[in-house]
C-alpha cells in the first residue's frame, strides 16, 4: 500500500544528524514502570531541591497523584523563583491549514473536509496589524503541515512581516532541515515549536498514516536541527492521552533535558496539549487525562526542569489556566483565533480544535493583575 | 571617637555618586510595585533589562521607574559578546544612559556568567564611552581582566541569580574585595536582608537585590529591611569588625615571652 512507509527511516530530502538524542530517551522510557512508585518515592522526591531523573519518575507515577497539593506548593515556590511575578503574553496565527499527513486524531488531516485556506501576505499583513494593535508583542505563526500548500519561503516571508510588528516571532509547523531552519531564522524567528505526539514509535505509526509526519525520527530530531540552524530556543510536548501520557510526559522531559545538556544556551519550553476524555465514557480509562492528569504533568515538568517555560493553551478553560499562571505556567495566549486568520477578517479555514477560553486579551491582562502577576508583553530582544 | 558614616560615605562609580548602596534589580516584579519598592528601599539606581522595555507599548517597565533614579539597562539574553555589545548601544539609542549592567549568559539552566565572554564586551563598551558593571563569577583572573578591560565597577555572583542562597561565594568574594580597587558590587544570590549586610560588613561596596524582594510578603516593607540591613553592614564595615574568638584556648603565659630586651 502506498504511503505506508516504514516510519522510521528518512525519506529522500530529510536530513539526517549525528545524534544519539532518540536512542538516550527511548531506552530510558522503555524500562520506565511508573506503577513501582509510592507515596513515600514521591515525598523524598519532593524534599530534594534538585530532582534526578529518577525523583521524575516518582512524580510522574500514579502514586504521586495524591500528593498534587505538595507538588502545588514546591511547583509554585519554583516558578516564583525562576520567573518572579511574570507572566508573558501572546497569542497564536494560522495562516494556513493544507496538510498532507493523515493522523487519526487530527482535525486538519488530509482525509477530513474541511475548508482548507491560506492567507496571503497581504491578508497575512492585515491580521498581524489587528494583533498588534491589542499590544501583543509576541506571535507563534502556525501552518498545517504541508509543504507544498504552504511552503518554507512562504513561511520565510510572513515571518519578515511579522517581525516588523512583534519582538518575539515564534512558529509552529513541520519540521524542516536545519539550513531552512537557518533560513527563517535569517527572516526574524528565533523559536520553534514542534510536538512529537507521542514518543512511544509503534503508536506512532498506527496514528500516523500517511505523508512525512510519518517519520518518527525526523520528527523527533526536529529541534536539534532547530538549534543547529541558530535558532535561540526551542518547545517540546507530547498529545498528552494519545499514548501512554506518564510515559509520553517522561519522554517530554527527557527530550528536553538532553538536548539543555547538549546545547546549554538553548531556551527550553513546554507546551501540554491533551486528548480530552469522552465526557460519557463510562469506564475509567487509566490513560484518560483530565485536569487533574494535566496538572499532574505540568507540575512534574516544573519540579524536573524549574528553569523552563511553560505556555497554557486556550484549550483549557479559563478557571484551570487562571490558577496554573504562577504556579506551573509561565505563557499564557489570549485573544485567539485557531481558525485561518480570523483576527481581522472573518475566518477562511476551519479549526484545528476548539477553544475553551474565547478572553480577549485585554481580559487575560487584568485576570494576570488581578492574581498579583504581571503581565509581559516582551521578553526578547532580537539582536 | 570618630563616627565615619552617613553623609560623606558614598557609592562612587566612574564619578557617579550615589548615598544608597542597594541597587534593585526588577526583573520579577509587578510593576506597579516598583515606585513603592524604590521608595521605600531608598534606592537610587535599578536595573532593567532591555528585552523587557516595552516603548510605547503595554506595561513598559521604562514608565514605572520614577525620574531621578539612574536606570542600569542589562544586557540579559546575551549569549556572546557580541550580541551584549549590541544590546548595550539599543539601550543607549532608547535613552538609557551611559551605564550598561553587562550580563553574558550561555547557559539557560543556571544562568552562570561568561566570563570570558565578559571580558571582550567590557573591552568594547568601555572604548565607546559605557560605564561598564560586569556581572561576573568571582573569579581574581577574571576581576582583574575586567579592570584591564575598563570595567566601571565589578558584580560578583553570591549564588545563582534566584536561589536566595546567600554568600555561597563568600571566600571568593573576600579576595575581589582585598584586591580589586573598582567597587564591588554582590549581584545575585542574596535572599535576605542578614546575607546583604554580612556582604557588606566584609567591605563590598553595594548589594543588588530582585528576587528576594520581589517574592516576599510585602514587597515595600522587605526593600525597606533591605535598606537597612546594607546600611548596618556598611556601618560595621566602617567601625571595624570587632576581635573574632576563634575558639582555641589563649595561651595563659605569652608565647613570645622568651625574647630578650
Amino acid at each position: 500500500m502506498t504511503g505506508r512507509e516504514n516510519h522510521m527511516v528518512y525519506m529522500e530530502g530529510m536530513e539526517a544528524i549525528a545524534s544519539d538524542m532518540m536512542e538516550k530517551v527511548t531506552a530510558l522510557v522503555e524500562t520506565y514502570d511508573y506503577q513501582q512508585y509510592t507515596v513515600e518515592d514521591v515525598k523524598r522526591a519532593l524534599q530534594k531541591e534538585r530532582l534526578s531523573i529518577d525523583d521524575y519518575r516518582a512524580i510522574l507515577s500514579p502514586a504521586a497523584t495524591e500528593c498534587l497539593e505538595e507538588m502545588a506548593t514546591k511547583a509554585t515556590a519554583e516558578t516564583r523563583k525562576h520567573f518572579g511575578n511574570s507572566i508573558q503574553m501572546f497569542t497564536p496565527l494560522y495562516i494556513a491549514n493544507y496538510c498532507e499527513n493523515h493522523c487519526v486524531y487530527c482535525g486538519f488531516n488530509c482525509h477530513n473536509r474541511i475548508n482548507r485556506a491560506k492567507l496571503s501576505l497581504e491578508e497575512i499583513e492585515e491580521e498581524l496589524k489587528t494583533i498588534a494593535a491589542t499590544g501583543l508583542q509576541e506571535i507563534l505563526l502556525l501552518t498545517g503541515e504541508s509543504r507544498h500548500q504552504s511552503g518554507v519561503e512562504y513561511i520565510g516571508e510572513a515571518v519578515k512581516c511579522a517581525a516588523k510588528y512583534f519582538s518575539t516571532v515564534g512558529i509552529e509547523i513541520y519540521p524542516l532541515n536545519s539550513d531552512e531552519y537557518t533560513y527563517l531564522h535569517e527572516c526574524g524567528t528565533d523559536f520553534v515549536c514542534v510536538y512529537q505526539e507521542t514518543y512511544n514509535p509503534d503508536k506512532y505509526e498506527q496514528v500516523h498514516l500517511r505523508g512525512p509526519k510519518r517519520i518518527y525520527p525526523y520528527r523527533f530530531h526536529a529541534q536539534e536541527r532547530a538549534l543547529l540552524g541558530g535558532m535561540r530556543g526551542v518547545a517540546f510536548g507530547a498529545l498528552l492521552g494519545l499514548g501512554d501520557f506518564r510515559k509520553d510526559a517522561f519522554a517530554v522531559g527527557l527530550h528536553a533535558y538532553f538536548i539543555q545538556q547538549k546545547y546549554p544556551h538553548a531556551e527550553i519550553s513546554f507546551s501540554t496539549p491533551r486528548l480530552r476524555p469522552y465526557i460519557n465514557n463510562a469506564k475509567n480509562n487509566a490513560n484518560d487525562v483530565h485536569e487533574r492528569q494535566l496538572l499532574q504533568v505540568m507540575l512534574a515538568y516544573r519540579l524536573f526542569m524549574p528553569f523552563a517555560g511553560i505556555t497554557i493553551s486556550t484549550r483549557e478553560r479559563a478557571g484551570f489556566r487562571d490558577h496554573v499562571i504562577g504556579m506551573t505556567a509561565t505563557k499564557i495566549s489570549s485573544g485567539v483565533s485557531v481558525g485561518v486568520g480570523g483576527h481581522k477578517e472573518e475566518e477562511k479555514g476551519d479549526e484545528q480544535f476548539e477553544i475553551a477560553d474565547p478572553r480577549s486579551v485585554e481580559q487575560v491582562h487584568q485576570m494576570i493583575l488581578g492574581r498579583g502577576l504581571q503581565p509581559v508583553y516582551t521578553d526578547y530582544v532580537r539582536v | 571617637m570618630r563616627m565615619v558614616y552617613s553623609v560623606d560615605d558614598q557609592l562612587v562609580i566612574r564619578g557617579h555618586e550615589f548615598k544608597s548602596r542597594l541597587i534593585l534589580g526588577s526583573g520579577k516584579f509587578s510593576l506597579e510595585m516598583t515606585r513603592a519598592v524604590i521608595q521605600h528601599g531608598e534606592v537610587e539606581m535599578v536595573t532593567l533589562a532591555l528585552r523587557r522595555a516595552n516603548v510605547g507599548g503595554q506595561e513598559n517597565i521604562l514608565e514605572y521607574i520614577p525620574q531621578g533614579i539612574t536606570l542600569l539597562p542589562n544586557t540579559s539574553g546575551a549569549r556572546n559578546a557580541e550580541e551584549a555589545v549590541r544590546i548595550a548601544r539599543l539601550a543607549r539609542e532608547i535613552g538609557c544612559g551611559d551605564f550598561i549592567k553587562l550580563e553574558v549568559i550561555h547557559d539557560s539552566k543556571y544562568l552562570l556568567p561568561d566570563n570570558y565572554e565578559t571580558v571582550k564586551a567590557t573591552e568594547i563598551l568601555a572604548k565607546e564611552g559605557f560605564i561598564v558593571m560586569p556581572y561576573m563569577y568571582p573569579d581574581l583572573n577574571a576581576a582583574r581582566a575586567l579592570v584591564n578591560a575598563g570595567a566601571a565597577s565589578v558584580m560578583p555572583l553570591g549564588a545563582p541569580i534566584g536561589s536566595n542562597k546567600g554568600l555561597c561565594t563568600k571566600e571568593f568574594i573576600r579576595i575581589l574585595v582585598e584586591e580589586i580597587e573598582l567597587p564591588i558590587i554582590v549581584d545575585a544570590g542574596i535572599g535576605r536582608p542578614s546575607q546583604a549586610c554580612e556582604a557588606m560588613e566584609m567591605g563590598v561596596d553595594a548589594v543588588m537585590c530582585n528576587t528576594a524582594i520581589a517574592t516576599s510578603g510585602n514587597v515595600a516593607q522587605m526593600a525597606n529591611a533591605f535598606k537597612q540591613a546594607v546600611e548596618a553592614g556598611r556601618t560595621a564595615y566602617l567601625a571595624g569588625l570587632g576581635r573574632i574568638l576563634t575558639g582555641q584556648a589563649e595561651a595563659s603565659s605569652p608565647l613570645t615571652g622568651f625574647l630578650e630586651e
